[in-house]
C-alpha cells in the first residue's frame, strides 16, 4: 500500500493513473464536512474577520503592498518556498509573513501560533481555495523535501511509529474511534476542534511528534520545515480548501 | 443527521447508583427550568450519531407547534444544563441551532415549554469518540 | 484582542418572511474543568446570556452554560414586518460584555 501510494504521488501528472489520494475532508463525519463548507458556520470565521481587519491596519499595512487580499489568489499553493538573500532559508506561510511583518513593516515578530498570524495565514490561504497544491522546487527544497521523506519513513518516538505506519499503510482503518486520514495539508491552517481553535501544520506536526512520545522539534526548525516540503509534494496537485475543519 | 432513541439501554443504564445519581440531577435541573416534570413528547433533536470530537458538536432542536422556551440537558457531563432559550414574538419557527460540547457518549434531552404551561421532552443517544494521541 | 463578533443575515429580508439570524462571539469560554501546563486549574470563565432584541423587543434569549463551545454559535428564525434595528447582546462571567447592532431592511 505504501509503495504504491508514494508511487502515486510521483505520477499524479499522469493522467492515465487513478490517484487514490484522499483529502481528510472526504473521510470526515458530514457533519464536520458542512461546518467547513458552510461559511456561516465555520469555526474560523472569527480568525478571518480578524484578519481581514488586520490586512487594512497601520501605517504600513499589507493592504498597502498588496492591495486587496484577493490579489494573493494561488501564492498559499506555493509553499514551502525557498528564499533567498540574507535571512533566507525556507518558509512556509506563517513564516512568510512573519517575515513581512519583521522586514517591511518594522515590527517585532509574532510568537508561534499567535492569534493574529493564524488569521492572516488563514485570510491569505483562503485566497487559494480550489487551487491545486504547487510547492516550488529548488536544490534546497528537493534537499528538504528527501530529508522530510527520511522522517516520514523512520519509527520516531518511544511508541516506535513511523508516520507512514499510519497514514499510509493504515489509512483507513482506526486507532482507538478515530479513522486515520492519509494526512494531506490542503486545507491547512485548520480549526481542529480538539484544539477548539485555529492552527497551523507545524503544529499538528508538533501534536503528532509528542503523540508518539518524540522529541518534539522546535518552531520553524529544519526538521518541521524537511516534514513540510515533503509533505506538500506528497499532496501535490490537490485542492486547497482553506481554512479546513477537523476532529 | 438521524433521530434514535434507544429506550432499553437507557433503561438499563438507568439502574447503576452512580448513573441514577447523574439522572436525578439532570431531572432537577430539567424540573427546575420547566416548573414541573416534562411528558415524554415530540421533538426532534437533529445531531450526529457519531461524534469525532465532543469539543464542538452541532446539534439543532425543533418543536412541531410554537413555543415560548426551549433546553438541552445532559446526564454525563459535568453540569446538566447546556442551554435554556427563550422565543419571542418575532421569532419564526420553534427552533434553534448551536454547538455543543459533550464529554462522552451519553443521551442528551431536548425539552420544550408551551406558552400554557405545557412541557415535554426527548432524547436522542449520541456516541462519542475522542482524539486517540493526547496532545500538549 | 478586542472582542469581536460575527453576525450573518439578510440585510434585505421580505416582509413577514422568516429568515434565518446565526451569530458567533470570540470567548474560550473555559469551563473551569481543564489543567494549565503547570497544573493549575484554569478558572471558570463563561458567556451567561445572549439576547437578540428587534426595535427594544426580545425576540430570542439564550441562558448559556460550560457545555456551549468555545466561540459560542446560535442559529434562529425570526420574522420583521417593517424595517428596524437589531441589537445583539453578549454578557458573562469577569465583567463580559459585547454588542452589536445591525439594521435591517424590511422590502
Amino acid at each position: 500500500m505504501r509503495a504504491l501510494l508514494l508511487l502515486l504521488v510521483a505520477l499524479a501528472a499522469r493522467a492515465a493513473e487513478p490517484d487514490l489520494r484522499r483529502s481528510g475532508r472526504d473521510t470526515m463525519s458530514s457533519a464536520l464536512r458542512t461546518l467547513q463548507a458552510d461559511d456561516a458556520q465555520h469555526p474560523a470565521q472569527l480568525a478571518l474577520a480578524l484578519g481581514r481587519e488586520l490586512w487594512g491596519q497601520g501605517g504600513k499595512s499589507c493592504a498597502s503592498c498588496h492591495g486587496e487580499p484577493e490579489k494573493l489568489r494561488g501564492a498559499a499553493t506555493r509553499y514551502p518556498a525557498w528564499l533567498n538573500g540574507e535571512g533566507g532559508g525556507i518558509v512556509d506561510l506563517p513564516g512568510r509573513i512573519q517575515r513581512c511583518r519583521v522586514r517591511h513593516q518594522q515590527q517585532p515578530a509574532w510568537a508561534p501560533e499567535a492569534e493574529p498570524l493564524l488569521a492572516l495565514t488563514a485570510l491569505v490561504a483562503q485566497q487559494s481555495r480550489g487551487l491545486p497544491l504547487a510547492p516550488p522546487r529548488s536544490p534546497e527544497l528537493d534537499a528538504a523535501a528527501r530529508q522530510g521523506q527520511q522522517l516520514y519513513t523512520t519509527r520516531l518516538g518511544a511508541l516506535n511509529l513511523s508516520c507512514a505506519q499510519c497514514h499510509d499503510e493504515r489509512a483507513g482503518l482506526r486507532l482507538g474511534g478515530s479513522l486515520i486520514p492519509q494526512g494531506h495539508v490542503d486545507d491547512y491552517p485548520v480549526y481542529r476542534l480538539e484544539w477548539q481553535s485555529l492552527g497551523s501544520l507545524q503544529r499538528r506536526l508538533r501534536g503528532c511528534l509528542s503523540g508518539v512520545r518524540a522529541q518534539v522539534p522546535a518552531w520553524d526548525s529544519a526538521e518541521l520545515l524537511a516534514f513540510e516540503a515533503y509533505l506538500a509534494r506528497r499532496s501535490a496537485g490537490m485542492p486547497m480548501q482553506p481554512p479546513g475543519v477537523r476532529p | 443527521m438521524k433521530r434514535r432513541e434507544f429506550i432499553v439501554s437507557a433503561a438499563v443504564f438507568a439502574a447503576l447508583p452512580e448513573a441514577q445519581a447523574e439522572e436525578a440531577a439532570m431531572r432537577d435541573a430539567i424540573r427546575t427550568w420547566a416548573g414541573r416534570d416534562p411528558e415524554a413528547g415530540t421533538l426532534k433533536i437533529d445531531i450526529a450519531e457519531l461524534v469525532e470530537n465532543g469539543n464542538a458538536v452541532p446539534v439543532r432542536v425543533t418543536a412541531s407547534e410554537p413555543v415560548v422556551g426551549l433546553a438541552l440537558f445532559t446526564p454525563l457531563n459535568p453540569e446538566p444544563g447546556v442551554i435554556q432559550v427563550s422565543l419571542g414574538a418575532a421569532a419564526a419557527k420553534p427552533e434553534f441551532s448551536t454547538r455543543m460540547r459533550l464529554a462522552r457518549s451519553q443521551r442528551i434531552v431536548a425539552v420544550a415549554r408551551a406558552a400554557d404551561g405545557r412541557c415535554w421532552q426527548t432524547g436522542v443517544d449520541v456516541i462519542v469518540t475522542l482524539a486517540a494521541c493526547v496532545e500538549p | 484582542m478586542a472582542t469581536r463578533a460575527v453576525i450573518s443575515l439578510p440585510a434585505t429580508p421580505k416582509a413577514g418572511e422568516a429568515f434565518e439570524v446565526r451569530a458567533t462571539v470570540a470567548h474560550a469560554m473555559e469551563t473551569g474543568y481543564r489543567s494549565s501546563d503547570e497544573g493549575a486549574r484554569l478558572p471558570r470563565d463563561l458567556v451567561r446570556r445572549f439576547e437578540c432584541r428587534l426595535d427594544g423587543e426580545l425576540v430570542f434569549a439564550a441562558d448559556i452554560f460550560a457545555a456551549i463551545s468555545a466561540n459560542p454559535y446560535v442559529s434562529f428564525w425570526m420574522r420583521a414586518s417593517q424595517s428596524g434595528e437589531l441589537r445583539f447582546s453578549w454578557r458573562g462571567d469577569n465583567g463580559f460584555e459585547h454588542f452589536e447592532t445591525r439594521t435591517i431592511s424590511v422590502t
